[in-house]
């Protein structure tokens, strides 16, 4: 060991020997992850309906679209599953098309909204004082209303369409994100490791993608999975309400929008779409729960 | 203390102020004429002329934004355009179910949500524990509206014993309270969870323990009281929460409260009713987080705010 260096920090250096750097934080953070049941099962779920949402024309027994009048409201029959709808459609071919929207308005959303919430709040955060006042005022306003409300409005000004919910999801979603990262990047910035970047001349830019964005990265991620069974919530909440996805997409929330009305006649119109959204967002959620476990060593105990 | 409330107070007029603007510019951007909208296209282009002058349209953007802050503080929000009836009467007469709606829905989620996260806390990682956790997450996961349908089918249709829909009684409210109540029943009992069993690592309850006492009375004397801290901010929060499940649950079940009113304004593009719903719930919002710091801060005296 290299006194002189040991003398110069006043510290003791442990050198990294086999023994102590056995696995990194991923593989700490994936082993404890791996143990809860629940996550797992979680994971393994939004696995299989991914796979399901990219292979399902070949998984789904009919056309979802097509229109056939004398098969109105079938009973879930060995021959259609689930039944039929009020157009004759099958409903369970419809559900598994419906999985393409409804990871898609999960996934794009979530993805657009962290971005924004990342760069503002870190901006907001390693700037400070009018910076992060203005940008914190402006979240807290997004954070005031009702989300759902919100999203509402957005889309009477634009229009229900698909890409106007990513659109109305993502308004609402940053702020969220950027409190967080803002509150992280608060506490990372006077660390030694910022400041001596900042010394030897480090850009402002740089600092922030490079030093303080890569420790936000794990509550992100926890933020990032839970975010999505929210976003896929929204989304079937809006096109209930009539202002998501319009017809004939095959929407999961407006095949339930579309059922109630023949709810006490057919009720696995409505039922059926239903436990699908339930399904996705709970295995969402037992996955996001199972990460910040894991990712939290304090709670793991 | 008062000082503190005063700042409080303070600090949400710019944020209401905000909020109002934000509202005006996304209502008032869409493309389209409101007035020919709400007249269809069988008349005559002097007409259209003529009520837009009456409602005042052709004035910019700013004057029409100031007007509505200025009439909105005088508790006029306009004219409906679709029921012709002045939006603020419209939202006084729905107030009060939405309010009623949103009370049973927090009671429900109280009287669910608190005895749980005590119990799940008491035997942790136990079986109980895991179902009660399990339950809870099921709680936040279950689509608002897919559940009020399911319960409609169970206990209007099939079972009978409850009215489907409509707010005639006591007995109309019994399904849309615990609907809406059902998730964030979730919400609190996690939090009582991991809230109680924070508090539960203290010296003094190892002290209350080792006086001889019951676990019983070690929890409900010593922790919970300390343990209920962010739980009664989150209730004031749950506010939001509410106002916004209201909106999906009054539609299922016919309740005519704000969500409702918002639902029509937008399926009729009712602007000034659109725009006066959103305004009226988002300010309860603002209140309800004032009221949840407030609080926090009364039941906490070691919270400075300066």
């Amino acid at each position: 060991m290299n006194i002189a260096k040991n003398m110069l920090f006043k510290k003791e250096i442990i050198e990294p020997s086999d023994e102590l750097v056995k696995e990194t934080f991923w593989q700490d953070v994936f082993k404890s992850l791996r143990k809860d049941r629940m996550a797992m099962a979680g994971g393994t779920i939004i696995a299989l309906f991914i796979l399901v949402a990219i292979f399902a024309p070949y998984l789904a027994p009919y056309n979802p679209y097509e229109v056939s009048l004398d098969l109105q409201f079938q009973k879930p029959s060995m021959e259609y599953w689930l039944g039929t709808d009020m157009f004759g459609r099958d409903v369970l071919s419809r559900i598994i098309y419906g999985s393409r929207i409804s990871l898609l308005i999960g996934i794009v959303p979530s993805l657009i909204t962290m971005l924004i919430g990342i760069i503002f709040g870190i901006i907001a955060g390693y700037f400070g004082r009018k910076t992060d006042f203005i940008i914190m005022t402006v979240s807290d306003m997004v954070l005031s209303f009702p989300s759902l409300l919100l999203a509402m409005v957005v889309m009477y000004t634009l229009g229900a369409s698909l890409l106007n919910i990513f659109i109305a999801l993502s308004i609402v979603g940053w702020a969220g994100t950027a409190r967080v990262v803002r509150a992280q990047t608060l506490s990372l910035k006077n660390k030694e490791f910022v400041e001596s970047a900042r010394a030897i001349g480090v850009k402002p830019s740089i600092i922030m993608i490079r030093h303080i964005l890569p420790n936000c990265i794990p509550q992100l991620l926890v933020l990032f999975t839970l975010e999505i069974p929210g976003s896929i919530l929204s989304e079937a909440s809006l096109s209930f309400l009539g202002v998501g996805a319009q017809p004939p997409a095959s929407s999961w929330g407006l095949m339930v929008s579309n059922g109630k009305e023949f709810l006490f006649n057919a009720p696995w119109v409505a039922i059926s779409p239903g436990i699908a959204i339930l399904v996705i967002v709970l295995a969402f959620n037992f996955l996001g729960d199972g990460l910040r476990d894991a990712l939290d060593p304090y709670l793991k105990q | 203390m008062g000082h503190y409330i005063i700042r409080r107070l303070v600090i949400s007029i710019p944020v209401t102020f905000g909020i109002a603007l934000i509202t005006f510019i996304l209502l008032n951007v869409i493309p389209g004429d409101p007035v020919a909208l709400m007249m269809k296209d069988h008349i005559s282009a002097d007409v259209v002329a003529r009520v837009r002058a009456q409602m005042q349209l052709d004035d910019p953007a700013y004057i029409r934004f100031f007007r509505f802050i200025w009439n909105a503080l005088h508790g006029d929000f306009g004219v409906s355009y679709k029921l012709n009836r002045s939006v603020s009467s419209l939202l006084m007469d729905a107030f009060p179910n939405t309010l009623i709606l949103a009370i049973s829905g927090a009671l429900v989620s109280w009287i669910i949500g608190i005895p749980a996260g005590v119990l799940s806390a008491v035997k942790k990682r136990s079986f109980l524990d895991n179902s009660i956790m399990g339950f809870s997450l099921l709680g936040v996961s279950i689509p608002v509206f897919w559940a009020g349908l399911l319960f409609q089918y169970i206990f209007a249709f099939w079972l009978g014993i409850l009215p489907v829909s409509g707010f005639d009684g006591p007995e109309y409210l019994i399904m849309p309270a615990i609907v809406l109540g059902w998730s964030s029943a979730g919400t609190i009992s996690r939090l009582t969870r991991s809230s109680l069993l924070e508090v539960m690592r203290n010296d003094y309850i190892r002290t209350a323990r080792a006086k001889g006492n019951l676990e019983l009375k070690v929890v409900i004397n010593h922790a919970l009281k300390n343990a209920m801290l962010p739980v009664v901010t989150v209730m004031a929060l749950q506010v939001a929460g509410l106002l916004s499940g209201a909106v999906i649950t009054e539609t299922v079940f016919g309740i005519p409260g704000i969500g409702r009113i918002a639902v029509n304004a937008i399926q009729n593009r009712d602007m000034p009713l659109l725009q006066g719903a959103v305004m009226f719930t988002t300010v309860l919002v603002i209140l309800g987080n004032l009221v949840a710091d407030v609080l926090y801060s009364l039941l906490d005296p070691r919270i400075k705010y300066d």
